[in-house]
């Protein structure tokens, strides 16, 4: 574990994964676990690519690879924005239909 | 790696949806110690206090909330819809694996003086101190909107 390529395969398989999630499950909670499992391979895409391809711009003061964890700070931050609101969604959902399965919520239909 | 990829597939194909969010801790945790290997202590750290702290708390109360017993046998999907998954997360899994392992990345060492605290705090501080604030706006707007969907309305019983 100490290559660019490691971490980009972690990242892929972790990305696979949440795919898989999408495509299939039907439960709105699965689905949000499914995003959280990709954007978590986006940031760590972001830290490692930060780590072994340093950005070399004009702030030479500071340490190259700060850029990518500084990106990956805001990331989680605004993840944890979207997972507070896409809870209070599925348990408003829940309180109309009594029932969080994305097929079932009828009343979304356009 | 075992840890982070194998709870990642806990948290989507566990049985019962509780042991699903345990799983997502667990993966999360990996990433978080992935971020450790890459010497990002900082990133490491933040990620454990907000998903593991935050998040993963606040979808165990969500469970616990909507939770009913029907869902322990929770309706298994077709089998169709689950190859069709299956085949789409391995074909982009392949793709991005060929991808990363063909190039001529690998030749790139990690580099040697390492991002500390200080200039992180510099960098968000400074140059990024607009996107700061509007995070801190967008935080307070989604604290607000949760707030305001999860209200109940006293007046007319539903």
């Amino acid at each position: 574990m100490n290559n660019l390529s490691d971490f980009m395969i972690v990242s892929a398989m972790l990305f696979g994964i949440g795919v898989y999630g999408l495509v299939t499950k039907r439960n709105a909670l699965r689905l949000l676990f499914a995003v959280e499992l990709m954007i978590n391979a986006a940031n760590l895409n972001f830290v490692a690519f930060g780590q072994y391809l340093p950005f070399e711009g004009s702030a030479q003061t500071l340490a190259p690879n700060a850029f990518g964890q500084t990106f990956v700070l805001f990331s989680i931050a605004l993840a944890a924005a979207e997972a507070a609101v896409i809870l209070a969604i599925v348990v408003v959902a829940y309180r109309l239909h009594k029932d969080v399965d994305v097929s079932e919520l009828k009343s979304l239909e356009g | 790696m075992v840890v982070t990829v194998g709870s990642a597939i806990v948290a989507l194909e566990a049985r019962e949806i509780v042991y699903g969010a345990i799983g997502l801790a667990g993966s999360l945790f990996g990433v978080a110690a992935l971020f450790f290997l890459l010497d990002a202590p900082y990133v490491a750290v933040f990620q454990i206090a907000v998903y593991i702290g935050a998040v993963a708390v606040l979808i165990l109360f969500t469970v616990m909330l909507v939770r009913e017993e029907k869902w322990a046998k929770e309706t298994p999907v077709t089998s169709i819809s689950r190859i069709a998954g299956i085949i789409t997360g391995l074909a982009i899994t392949i793709a991005l694996v060929v991808a990363a392992i063909d190039t001529n990345l690998g030749q790139y060492t990690t580099i040697s003086n390492s991002a500390t605290f200080l200039d992180i705090g510099q960098l968000i501080s400074t140059g990024d101190a607009p996107v700061l604030l509007v995070l801190a706006l967008v935080l307070a707007a989604s604290v607000v909107g949760a707030l305001t969907l999860s209200r109940v309305d006293r007046e007319e019983p539903r």
